[in-house]
């Protein structure tokens, strides 16, 4: 019978639990360290951080071992964990061009002050298994770390920051200018208060930074490809390490707290006619770790959704902004493996009733 | 590791350094602020903030905050899926909620202060000292007929309900019936229409002119609604198509009951169809 109608079913549900932690440990591989993910899976950590709205490598590594590798489920977690926490402050605005960059790209100027900095990425990699990594050692990666720094300058000059390039464009007068929207003089919270629409700037962003990066890219996708037209280029993408400072309680005095690496796009998308000069328009993007795929989604999704009257799915607020969570979207997908006994039931009472209708009408006629 | 170690490490430990009702105490305030204002203004959607709970959305999230935020030491609790106090969903949620505030849990309707359902209304009829707190999928009963939040807000404030009408009118053409089975809309205190959430039409009358109070969550969406003791709630009927139950050929073949929803089984045996109730906890008071 269904795992509804007998009794027994609180033994069963136990035993479903335990068999899950069961096929974690059941192998004769040495246990995973926490510390071990949060090094070496460190992207799926970041992108575990961003879509579960937490900055916390070590228990982001957490949830992704003790769910054995799926980032859905690792997000929730630290969601969860995260909606017990008090809300003690809010940060003051970040300030980007004081990052600590390890990544910083154009592709709208060549040159550009500063210049191009590749930093790590896959990007250019040849997508070739290394099978010398099936057998990897303490040994090949002291030498590939020695070779690395071998013909390095030690006292190179590091530069302490970078300026912005869409400032460049801004300078000239090719930016559309900051909006005069309403300032808002507290950001709207997206953990205290539940969406309605149209969503405030603040919102947006919000949920836009914690979205689950494959929806976001879904949409945003979309609207590159064709159902939409909105063909950007990256004004600048940067990764790096951002210091965050909140008022002092008391004094009010910023009071650096420490730093947090993030992803910051830029999408510098076509021009506006309206009523004053014509002006290139800009999407934003950022997200917690290194994440470019979702910040480059995120940058071009806000982009989208400022469209006045959306006519594909990507230029709607509410269609997207409604969507792209992760750990809604998941929830509510997953549920319908619940029982729906009681509702099919009652289906089953509205087609056999509509039926008997159907077959009455034939015999009349 | 050998199963004994093994079995010592995965031992459940009680929930060590939460707040009573797992939820912090401004997170409780909120919940029970929105109630406030839907048991106010009956049948209307309340947004509140609806922050993650440790079992997944779509799970009953939205009823555990309410449940969360109301049980008190003190109080009996039943926990009901699809009628029944032992499947999947129901144990999740006693279990938890026994963790985090340490009530005592039943399964007689009756001794209950507190039932957290899912799809159903007990059958037997509850009283004023009770309370019924329903989990809640869509809680926009228009939304068949329009998915836009920013549109079903418009309508419910202007009380334009005509498409909703004419949905119905549809149906009725093209299937000679309204085909609604489940989650059938109703008009609460002659103002809003209110999506029920998935109760079958048999349970619906239960909820017009009642002495418990109806409270609905639906987490994911994050909107609280409430139906106040002696309110009228009327299903959206025509007076030539008129609102029915579902009808059952047989009486539960466990105890005999012929005013009770039932679950149709298929015999793994024969192929045979048997009928027992959906209402577990009804059924099994009836047998002793």
């Amino acid at each position: 019978m269904a795992y509804v109608a007998v009794k027994g079913g609180t033994q069963a549900i136990e035993n479903a639990c335990d068999l899950l932690n069961y096929q974690r440990v059941k192998g004769d591989s040495a246990p995973l360290g926490v510390d071990q993910i949060q090094e070496q899976l460190y992207l799926g950590i970041d992108r575990i951080m961003s879509e579960g709205g937490l900055y916390a490598p070590n228990l982001a590594a957490l949830a992704l071992k003790q769910t054995a590798g799926d980032s859905f489920e690792a997000a929730f977690m630290l969601r969860a964990y995260r909606a017990t926490k008090p809300r003690l402050n809010h940060s003051i605005a970040l300030s980007m061009d004081k990052m600590r960059v390890i990544r910083r790209i154009s592709a709208s100027f060549k040159d550009i002050p500063g210049g191009q900095i590749l930093g790590s990425t896959s990007d250019y990699t040849l997508r070739l298994l290394d099978f010398d990594l099936l057998e990897d050692s303490t040994a090949r990666r002291q030498a590939f770390r020695e070779k690395i720094f071998k013909d390095l300058d030690p006292d190179l000059e590091l530069p302490n920051s970078f300026p912005k390039v869409v400032e460049i464009l801004r300078r000239e007068g090719l930016l559309i200018e900051k909006p005069e929207r309403r300032k808002e003089s507290e950001p709207f919270d997206i953990t205290r208060r539940s969406l309605t629409y149209p969503a405030p700037r603040s919102a947006s962003m919000q949920s836009l930074a914690r979205g689950e990066t494959g929806g976001m890219l879904t949409l945003a996708y979309s609207s590159m490809r064709g159902y939409g037209n909105v063909h950007p280029t990256i004004g600048e993408l940067r990764v790096g390490y951002v210091p965050l400072e909140v008022p002092h309680p008391e004094t009010g005095e910023p009071y650096l707290i420490g730093e947090i690496k993030v992803t910051e796009a830029e999408a510098v998308a076509q021009y506006t006619g309206g009523d004053g000069p014509a002006k290139f328009t800009l999407g934003y993007g950022l997200c917690f770790g290194q994440n470019e795929l979702k910040a480059i989604s995120m940058a071009l999704l806000d982009r989208t959704i400022q469209a006045e009257e959306g006519k594909t799915p990507a230029e709607d607020q509410e269609y997207v902004l409604s969507h792209i969570d992760g750990i809604e979207a998941m929830g509510f997908c997953n549920h319908w493996k619940l029982p729906h006994y009681v509702d099919f039931q009652s289906d089953l009472d509205r087609l056999r009733r509509t039926q008997s209708l159907e077959k009455q009408q034939e015999q009349e006629q | 590791m050998n199963l004994r170690s093994w079995q010592q490490n995965n031992k459940s430990t009680p929930l060590a350094g939460y707040n009573f009702g797992f939820m912090d105490d401004s997170a409780k305030k909120e919940v029970r602020r929105s109630l406030l204002k839907a048991v106010a203004i009956p049948g209307y959607q309340v947004p509140f903030s609806s922050p993650e709970m440790p079992i997944a959305r779509g799970w009953g999230t939205g009823g555990m905050q309410i449940t969360l935020s109301l049980v008190l030491p003190q109080d009996t609790l039943k926990v009901i899926d699809q009628g029944c106090d032992d499947s999947v969903n129901a144990v999740n949620i006693k279990k938890f909620v026994a963790k985090v505030a340490a009530v005592t849990s039943t399964t007689d309707t009756h001794r209950a202060t507190v039932i957290q359902t899912r799809h159903r209304i007990p059958e037997e009829p509850m009283t004023g000292e009770q309370m019924l707190v329903l989990q809640v999928p869509y809680p926009e009963a228009l939304r068949d007929v329009e998915p836009s939040e920013l549109e079903t807000r418009r309508m419910h404030a202007e009380g334009d309900y005509a498409r909703m009408w004419l949905h119905l009118y549809e149906d009725i053409v093209r299937y000679g019936e309204i085909s609604i089975s489940y989650r059938y809309p109703v008009t609460v205190n002659d103002r809003y229409i209110m999506d029920p959430s998935p109760i079958p039409r048999w349970d619906v009358p239960k909820l017009h002119m009642s002495e418990t109070l109806y409270l609905f969550g639906a987490g994911r969406e994050k909107r609280i609604y409430a139906i106040p003791p002696y309110t009228s709630v009327i299903p959206l009927e025509f007076e030539d198509h008129k609102f029915r139950v579902e009808k059952f050929p047989n009486p539960c073949q466990r105890c005999g009951s012929t005013n009770s929803y039932l679950d149709e089984i298929i015999n793994d045996v024969d192929g045979s169809r048997q009928y027992f109730c959906s209402d577990t906890g009804y059924c099994d008071k009836r047998c002793t």
